[in-house]
């Protein structure tokens, strides 16, 4: 079966995501990618240690359009016969993957978080995270994204053939005036570790807390509703039901009682650690690890010893 | 300027989910249904700015049966001039997106907002599929938009931070948080509501693309191992050694 992955090739490195994405195709069957930009043979066709046969790539454009990466990717659906279409669940698989499902008939399973199960449903998030849902796909083609830290990249092969592509990806409508990008920051919903702090932290001021910690770690930095809500974070750290989901391998929660709305954008992670002053606070029941003890001396303790670790490793 | 908001329901954040006939339903019993919150604090906040600031109409549409109409008053009593409601049960987001194209046709709008994603089932689909079926840019998930005769100005969240963007209208926009503030409807409003017109038009019977087969519920974690807060090195050895995270 030709499967058919579209990867963002922007950047200095590929993110974890376009790994994962290869991985899970090969899983389903025999893989070309499809991409856009600048980026340098070499570094696409390491794609193909972790499944890719082949990668497409289209040079007449490197921004990241959800009009003109549709029509490039349904160009290529058609040259590889692909019916099956694999996205990253990121930002970019939002936008693209519904007008793809639209422009090539083929229903979409979105935030898939495995592979299919032997009866040909994809599991997927629902609820924001509080259930799962097995999808049945009712078109020939199908369109799944994967929701990002789902499974293991895994390197079974060796360097892909990359090819030229025209993708015949047409005009933007959408003019970009500024690009910004927070530099060192790890995007949230990708991060491996995180570190997240709530209303106990008493205030914005007292934020090198977390991020101390977080630096240490090499985590990404997160946040409570109501501290986004204050403005002492940027909305965009705020995970929970209304804020984003995320799922990394672990999640370390300080001064966050863990109402069911942010338990809903965190219990896809592997190892919950919960910091409290109160031994009754709920979050403690969906923690793997606990400390009840009050953040301001608990997390300064805890960066030391990580660094301890680190110089010690 | 002609906007039109969706607005679907989402069952109450607080909700504990289960599931009946075999885990093939949500089980719906005692369950508060509310506006989807991304549709109503985001998006039809943001419309009704626009209209403040800018003159025009702001119209909800919804695919939902009569048990969506208790929002969707709620929707006109936040301030909506009308109402649509597509009268069938909403099972796919393929067969939403094409009910709604059929509706944002007829009604030739210059902007259509809706939230980033519901909260029950959270894909984020309808908004790039609209765009599609109408042939309009689309802009996921913005955190603020400015109008400037038809040109918009809006900044979206992008991996690892934000862009600015400017597109023409007509224009899909799609709304997460910063957008607006949730507006609470006073009695003035909730009275005005009953009096709003609320158009029920038959479906166009759009396919079902997708067919949720079952659901489970994750494995309750087991019991929390604590830590003595003067012993972080434990927790760091546990994480690594046990956990095997770090």
């Amino acid at each position: 079966m030709s499967v058919l992955v579209y990867v963002n090739s922007n950047g200095e490195k590929f993110a974890k995501s376009a790994f994962e994405v290869v991985t899970y195709a090969k899983k389903i069957g025999d893989v070309t990618v499809i991409t856009n930009g600048n980026a340098e043979n070499s570094k696409l066709a390491q794609l193909g240690k972790f499944g890719a046969s082949k990668v497409l790539v289209d040079r007449s454009f490197d921004g990241i359009d959800d009009q003109q990466i549709m029509r490039m990717i349904a160009t290529a659906a058609e040259k590889v016969s692909a019916n099956t279409i694999i996205f990253s669940d990121d930002l970019i698989g939002k936008a693209v993957a519904p007008r793809l499902s639209v422009k090539m008939k083929a229903g979409l399973v979105a935030g898939a978080n495995g592979v299919p199960e032997a009866d040909g449903t994809i599991p997927v998030n629902v609820f924001s995270g509080k259930a799962f849902g097995f999808v049945k796909v009712n078109t020939d083609k199908k369109i799944i994204s994967l929701l990002p830290n789902s499974i293991q990249p895994e390197e079974t092969g060796s360097d892909a053939t990359v090819e030229e592509f025209a993708g015949n990806a047409g005009e933007t409508r959408v003019t970009v005036k500024e690009t910004k990008l927070p530099e060192g920051d790890i995007p949230l919903p990708e991060a491996e570790l995180v570190v997240s702090g709530g209303r106990g932290l008493k205030g914005p001021e007292n934020w090198a807390l977390i991020t101390d910690l977080a630096k240490e770690l090499g985590a990404a930095t997160a946040c409570s509703r109501p501290v986004s809500d204050s403005d002492w974070r940027p909305h965009h750290e705020h995970v929970g039901q209304t804020g984003v989901a995320i799922r990394p391998n672990l999640y370390i929660a300080a001064g966050i009682s863990g109402a069911i709305q942010h338990l809903a954008g965190v219990n896809g992670s592997k190892v919950i650690v919960v910091i409290n002053t109160d031994e009754e606070a709920p979050f403690f029941k969906a923690a793997d690890y606990g400390v009840v003890g009050d953040a301001f001396e608990v997390l300064p303790r805890l960066t030391e010893a990580v660094k301890k670790f680190k110089a010690s490793n | 300027m002609k906007i039109l908001v969706c607005i679907s329901k989402a069952p109450d954040t607080t909700t504990k989910i289960s599931f009946t006939d075999g885990d093939t339903k949500f089980d719906e019993s005692g369950v508060k249904y509310i506006v989807n919150p991304y549709d109503e604090w985001y998006a039809l906040v943001k419309g009704l700015e626009i209209k403040e600031a800018h003159g025009g109409t702001v119209t909800t549409v919804t695919v939902g049966t009569a048990d969506d109409e208790a929002t969707i008053r709620k929707a006109l009593a936040i301030g909506a001039d009308d109402a649509i409601r597509i009268d069938v049960l909403p099972e796919d987001a393929g067969q939403v997106a094409a009910e709604i194209a059929n509706i944002a046709k007829e009604g030739a709008y210059d902007l259509v907002l809706l939230g980033k994603e519901t909260i029950n089932y959270n894909g984020s689909q309808v908004g790039g599929m609209l765009a599609e079926h109408l042939d309009m840019p689309f802009i996921s998930l913005a955190e603020r938009m400015t109008l400037d005769g038809t040109t918009v100005t809006l900044d979206k969240e992008i991996i690892g931070g934000i862009q600015t963007v400017e597109a023409e209208l007509p224009l899909i926009v799609s709304c997460a948080k910063g957008m607006a503030e949730q507006r609470i409807p006073n009695m003035r409003g909730i009275m005005a509501a009953r009096k709003k017109p609320l158009n029920v038009v038959p479906s166009s019977n759009a396919a079902k693309q997708t067919t949720f087969e079952k659901y489970a519920l994750p494995a309750p974690k087991s019991a929390v191992k604590l830590i003595d807060p003067n012993n972080m090195d434990e927790l760091v050895e546990l994480l690594h050694n046990e956990a095997k995270v770090i």
